[in-house]
């Protein structure tokens, strides 16, 4: 009896001993739900399996801007469509939001009274209004828009309806491939000449202006080249035919107003985090850049940015995180994303309920860890690097 | 350690595996059936709150059927996507949605279809304005969509099989597709006849509005209840059925109490007066009778939701008695 009361007063084995008792416990519920779920399927005569991913949709999906979706294609072209659909409107959404919130983070920062009571305001009420509300009350709006016979036109070319914006599609003519390489010839060079650049400034102290020449390279040498071999592009026109538009491009009111909602949302929380980052940032920073004599754009972009930076990035990501898994409310205005195509409608015409939702998780998963991974990358490489 | 676990196993199971449908319901003191989120004629709140509709007195026969009482169901509301997961999870006992009769949702899905309260068929509707008489026209057209249901997958199947093409809308509800209907967000709206001429109802000025006259499926309509329960099952079925053979027996409200002394063998059989229909299905003898009494029989409810005098105005056509030319049909009661 003794010996055993000295077995639990040990630390070590107290500690093995209930880590081992909680894993245990774990294990079993998992256990517990998985013979659950495997006995009431077969119980309600329920079919499982993966074989539903290569039996023909059936549905038609109407926004598919990368893949030709057709209905006789199968439920796993539906989940491509549907993650594409998700990237597309999360990567809009991340970049847009960027730039927005650091915009009004740095104006809520400004001596400017009006914009900065007007900037408080929008993140004030953004903040605290539900995503869905906001996202649906874009739809709303952009349901109000003319109808499609009515389309208030600018300059021929481009048709604002409620049915989406048109605009002219460029058509890349033979040719234009040689264009497409310059220009990816010109972001590599572009890059190159930086980091000699940058090499030569710490040995030398000599300044290059890599701006204006990665401008000249990026844009203007593929500009001339286009022009040489005969401007091999020309547009497709969208033209009132029937019922819709034919031809051009067309962005989407479902996916304008999940673009908005969700940019406008997320950079309220951006400008927060950018604007707490410059604040940590001490005056005295500020005050000692200044009497080395460097200009005003200087102190931000070499002093107070890259230290702002080490407070803003890991918020930042958790905020590309929400951003790209509140994209699944697209559901609510029908935008065909992954939960509304292979998540919803695939999951409902095969019954397989568990099997499109275990696909649909795994894949959010690993879109934020994906995220996670080349933020934390990026992380590492703006920290102080002690020498 | 094993006896516990299997101890634990067993409750597990057993929690999930209930008894019988009819005893849960019983004991429960009240039915659950699932409803559509509201359609006009089918299953709605009326100006009273009560839900009103064919498919909502369908709720209601079961409920009087079990308890003898109209008012002894909770009303569900569910959408096309959410009707089965709720139906297989057991929140519910009976699904009475508008819901069509397929192979798939009988044998993969794991239901049962108990039998068929409205013959159905999909069709579009469209603003009279843009001077379209046939579905074949529709080239090019936006489409308003339910997605997740039967109407979806022939929507596709109809145009490419005419060649033509379309953009799909999709939207979850009724009420979400009148909104982008009516604002000129898609062109077109398909779904059931039956459904069109409620939505229709609802228009500011219905006679904006027209059905084309293409019908490109068969929709029969029924309850169902979920497979491997027959005792459960029959009580659903036999309830439909009372009230489609009240109707061919002549039996109305009015004069279900007269017809008690009838002399015709198959009313007493129903009424409960002869036979013990009612101890096989384990219900109240007179259960047929409550159903008649409280509810009326099918006619009775057609006319009262759906019928020509109500706002959607569908006329019998198909889901009249096979004796007047439908193909509304019920098994003999003996």
């Amino acid at each position: 009896m003794r010996s055993k009361l000295n077995f639990f007063s040990d630390e070590k084995f107290r500690s093995i001993f209930f880590q081992t008792l909680v894993i245990g416990l774990f294990a079993l519920g998992i256990f517990f739900i998985v013979q659950t779920t495997a006995y009431n399927l077969e119980k309600r005569n329920i079919a499982t399996g993966w074989r539903f991913l290569t039996d023909p949709a059936g549905f038609d999906i109407s926004f598919s801007p990368f893949i030709d979706f057709k209905s006789t294609d199968t439920h796993l072209d539906v989940y491509f469509v549907g993650v594409l659909n998700t990237l597309l409107v999360s990567v809009c959404g991340c970049i847009a939001a960027t730039i927005l919130g650091f915009l009004v983070g740095i104006i809520r920062l400004s001596s400017n009274w009006l914009l900065v009571r007007v900037a408080y305001i929008y993140v004030e009420f953004t903040r605290n209004v539900p995503l869905l509300l906001q996202i649906i009350l874009w739809y709303s709006i952009l349901i109000q828009l003319p109808r499609v016979k009515q389309s208030l036109e600018f300059l021929d070319i481009f048709f604002i309806s409620n049915r989406g914006v048109y605009s002219p599609r460029p058509v890349f003519e033979t040719g234009f491939s040689y264009v497409f390489i310059a220009i990816i010839l010109a972001l590599i060079s572009s890059f190159l000449i930086r980091r000699w650049a940058k090499k030569r400034q710490d040995e030398t102290g000599q300044q290059f202006p890599v701006l204006s020449s990665a401008f000249g390279l990026i844009i203007i040498a593929p500009l001339i080249l286009f022009f040489i071999i005969g401007s091999p592009l020309s547009f497709d026109y969208p033209a009132l035919k029937g019922f819709n538009f034919k031809g051009g491009m067309v962005i989407r009111p479902e996916f304008i107003a999940m673009f908005l909602a969700l940019t406008i949302y997320t950079a309220a929380f951006i400008s927060e985090t950018v604007r707490s980052g410059i604040l940590s940032v001490t005056k005295g920073q500020r005050e000692a850049s200044a009497s080395l004599g460097l200009k005003k754009s200087w102190i931000m972009r070499l002093i107070i940015i890259p230290q702002a930076l080490r407070v803003i990035v890991p918020p930042l990501t958790s905020q590309y995180l929400n951003l790209t898994k509140n994209s699944s409310l697209g559901i609510a205005v029908g935008y065909a994303d992954l939960v509304h195509g292979f998540g919803g409608i695939s999951l409902n015409q095969t019954g397989q309920a568990i099997e499109c939702m275990v696909i649909v998780m795994a894949t959010y998963l690993t879109i934020s860890l994906t995220i996670s991974l080349f933020m934390n990358i990026y992380n590492r490489s703006i920290q102080f690097k002690e020498k | 350690m094993k006896k516990l676990l299997s101890i634990l196993a067993v409750s597990v199971f057993a929690f999930a595996a209930n008894a019988g449908t009819l005893d849960d319901v019983k004991n429960r003191g009240f039915l659950k059936c699932g409803v559509t989120t509201g359609l006009a004629g089918f299953a709605a709140p009326d100006d009273s709150g009560e839900w009103a509709g064919l498919d909502a007195d369908m709720c209601r026969a079961v409920a009087v059927a079990v308890f003898g009482d109209r008012s002894k169901v909770e009303f569900i509301t569910t959408t096309g996507k959410s009707r089965f997961p709720t139906l297989a999870s057991g929140e519910i006992d009976m699904l009475a949605r508008n819901t069509t009769w397929t192979i798939s949702r009988d044998v993969n899905l794991g239901f049962e279809f108990v039998g068929v309260n409205f013959y159905d068929g999909q069709g579009f509707m469209v603003p009279s304005a843009l001077g379209v008489s046939s579905a074949k026209e529709l080239d090019g057209a936006t489409v308003c969509i339910q997605t997740g249901t039967t109407t979806e997958l022939n929507l596709a199947d109809f145009f490419r099989l005419n060649g033509i093409s379309y953009e799909a809308l999709p939207i979850e509800t009724n009420d979400e597709g009148k909104e982008n209907l009516f604002a000129g967000r898609c062109d077109v709206y398909t779904t059931d006849a039956s459904g069109l001429s409620s939505t229709r109802a609802a228009a500011a000025d219905p006679s904006k509005w027209v059905v084309l006259p293409e019908i490109i499926s068969k929709e029969p309509l029924g309850p169902l209840v979920r497979h491997g329960d027959h005792q459960w099952g029959d009580v659903v079925r036999w309830s439909l059925n009372a009230m489609i053979i009240a109707e061919e027996l002549g039996i109305t409200s009015e004069n279900v109490d007269a017809q008690l002394s009838s002399n015709v063998p198959e009313v007493l059989r129903l009424l409960g007066a002869e036979g013990s229909y009612g101890e096989m299905l384990e219900l109240a003898p007179d259960w047929a009778y409550q159903i008649i009494k409280q509810i009326g029989n099918y006619s009775e409810s057609y006319e009262a939701n759906v019928g020509p005098d109500t706002p959607l105005e569908i006329a019998r056509g198909l889901n009249a008695l096979w004796t007047q030319g439908g193909i509304l049909y019920a098994p003999p009661f003996r």
